[in-house]
């Protein structure tokens, strides 16, 4: 099996506190890979490291086998590596269409078109319709993202990462802070997402994890406690030391 | 319709033209011919309305704030009057052009300055090269004119065949030309990808980047843009005044393009233009009332455009207007309040 993301000896300190200690990482090509841990664990700064938003204190990031450590933010979404964010991150004065079709530009090598009009390339806008209907985000496109309840957000959040057609996503916890009533849209989407995206779950939600991770990673005070397939993670005495008290490990 | 077509309908919804702004630019025009014996301060509003257009370009779509506009203005308008005045370009239109791309040099050079550090860091920046530059006018006598300014300058007829008038005719029509064709340029600029790529940046820079924007050079690219129209208007001032001296560089200059823009509002282009007339109005109406405390008075009213808001502010202007608009010509026609908050 190839690796499609691999974190080797990767360390992160802010001060004198290592947020990341020596986290060696693999995640296989096509897998439903989850990343969890307690609050505070640095999930989330792991993420900024593979995305670059921070920069490591040492260690090597790998994207399919490529050497991606020096690389910035941008470069690396090209290179077919994309995110969602735990707290959404969205442009609150764009409408879902505009913000899709920059997406889909960028990544077709138009974003830096500046006579051309948005919206006159028919291969764009194909692809930014089928975004829009495949994320029930249609009857809303044309609204100020601002304006958006919460549910239709985060399905935008993630419609934007799809947009960069990654081949390996990293989700961030996909359904943190939605109304049960909208979870399922969210759900649906994540679980729809096609084989060949592999696919780096940071999550908090239990449930969520075990019905849909193939392989899980445990990350305490930034470093890996254990790592393996759903069922024996759930078994792990270790492991439900350090979440002794939420009843959502007993799978 | 399919979904495809129909997406790119909506997708080119903003970058269609409407009938409030045929009707602007009309209302402009007209001026020309209806009041022959104003043209020295309506070409003074076109030149400032191109300025803070230039403004708009990056503080409305791409968020970078300037307290020195007045860098590229300046130089803009020196190096069109040492043009001039040397002899080394005599057809305006091309001194025009070529003042322009001096500005937009120093646009491109300084723009590396800029782009780093947030907004404070960037008004001191800003602030900075325009202060910088002042002296150095001021320094480099032998060449400006130091505080005297650059006189003499002649100006030849435009193509060779349009003399500039003592009235100003010439220099308003002339004047017009220029900031309609600038205006034609900027608005299809906003409306491609790249310029909506900006606004991405100015709403949310972490996630434009993480979508593939090369945020910095998407900034280089409309800061030294800005800086090429800053420098036209600039440029354009020297030709229809025929000098040049250092107040180019003042910072009044900067700033008062600032209120010009907090008056007519950013990110949609207009603001520029409708700001530079109702702050050119303010400046007449208030000067001839109490010519010492004018400033007091734009003062209190920018004040009560920040408290009241100026969506709420334009809906009220827009509000008889559009009555009339929308027995003509329907209720699509109807002239919307500008979207964005500077």
């Amino acid at each position: 099996m190839t690796i499609a993301l691999e974190t080797q000896n990767l360390e992160k300190q802010f001060g004198g506190l290592r947020v990341t200690r020596d986290l060696s990482l693999k995640i296989e090509q096509g897998a439903r890979h989850a990343l969890i841990g307690p609050n505070g664990a640095g999930k989330t700064t792991v993420i900024n490291q593979l995305t670059g938003v921070l920069k490591p204190n040492s260690g090597r990031i790998l994207l399919e086998g490529q050497d991606i450590t020096d690389l910035p933010v941008h470069k690396r979404v090209l290179r077919g590596l994309s995110r969602t964010f735990q707290i959404n991150q969205l442009y609150p004065d764009l409408t879902p269409l505009e913000t899709i079709g920059l997406a889909v530009s960028e990544r077709l090598g138009h974003g830096g078109d500046w006579w051309r009009r948005m919206g006159t390339r028919s291969d764009v806008n194909g692809e930014i319709a089928d975004l829009l209907t495949r994320f029930h985000l249609l009857d809303v496109k044309n609204e100020q993202t601002v304006t958006l309840p919460y549910g239709k957000q985060r399905l935008l959040e993630i419609a934007v990462a799809i947009a960069a057609k990654p081949r390996v996503l990293l989700l961030d916890e996909p359904a943190a802070g939605v109304p049960e009533s909208e979870r399922h849209d969210i759900l649906a989407v994540v679980g729809s997402l096609p084989r060949d995206v592999t696919v780096l779950l940071i999550e908090h939600d239990m449930d969520l994890v075990f019905s849909f991770a193939d392989r899980i990673s445990v990350l305490v005070s930034g470093a890996l406690l254990t790592e393996g397939p759903p069922e024996q993670v759930a078994r792990d005495p270790q492991v439900k030391a350090v979440y002794l008290g939420e009843e959502a490990v007993n799978v | 319709m399919s979904a495809s077509s129909d997406v790119g309908y909506h997708a080119q919804r903003q970058a269609r033209w409407h009938y409030g702004e045929a009707a602007f630019w009309l209302i402009v025009l007209a001026c020309g011919f209806v009041f022959p014996s104003r043209y020295l301060i309506m070409t003074d509003i076109l030149r400032l309305a191109l300025f803070a257009m230039s403004l708009d370009l990056i503080l409305g779509y791409a968020g970078i704030v300037s307290l020195g506009h007045a860098a590229f203005f300046g130089v803009g308008a020196y190096a069109a009057g040492l043009l001039a005045l040397h002899g080394i370009i005599n057809e305006p239109v091309l001194a025009l052009v070529v003042a322009g791309l001096v500005a937009m040099v120093l646009g491109f050079a300084t723009s590396f300055l800029v782009i780093r550090g947030v907004d404070l860091t960037r008004l001191m920046v800003t602030l900075g090269i325009a202060l910088l530059l002042e002296a150095l006018a001021e320094r480099f006598s032998n060449i400006t004119g130091g505080t005297d300014g650059l006189q003499g300058i002649e100006m030849q007829p435009i193509f060779g065949e349009i003399p500039f008038d003592m009235f100003g005719k010439t220099g308003f029509f002339y004047s017009l030309a220029v900031l309609f064709l600038l205006f034609l340029f900027a608005r299809r600029v906003v409306h491609s990808p790249f310029g909506l790529s900006l606004r991405a940046i100015k709403n949310n820079p972490l996630r434009a980047a993480a979508i593939g924007i090369p945020v910095n050079r998407r900034l280089i690219a409309i800061y030294t843009l800005a800086a090429f129209y800053a420098g036209i208007a600039g440029a354009l001032f020297t030709q229809t005044t025929a000098i040049a001296s250092l107040d180019v560089f003042a910072f009044e200059r900067s700033a008062d393009l600032m209120l010009v823009l907090v008056i007519g509002g950013t990110g949609y282009l207009y603001g520029g233009l409708i700001g530079a007339v109702l702050f050119r109005m303010l400046q007449e109406l208030f000067s001839t009332i109490t010519p010492q405390y004018w400033q007091f008075w734009i003062g209190l009213v920018l004040v009560a455009i920040v408290l009241i808001g100026r969506q709420r502010l334009h809906r009220w202007m827009l509000y008889v207007p559009n009555l009339v608009i929308r027995q003509i010509a329907g209720r699509k026609a109807v002239v919307a309040a500008p979207e964005s908050d500077a």
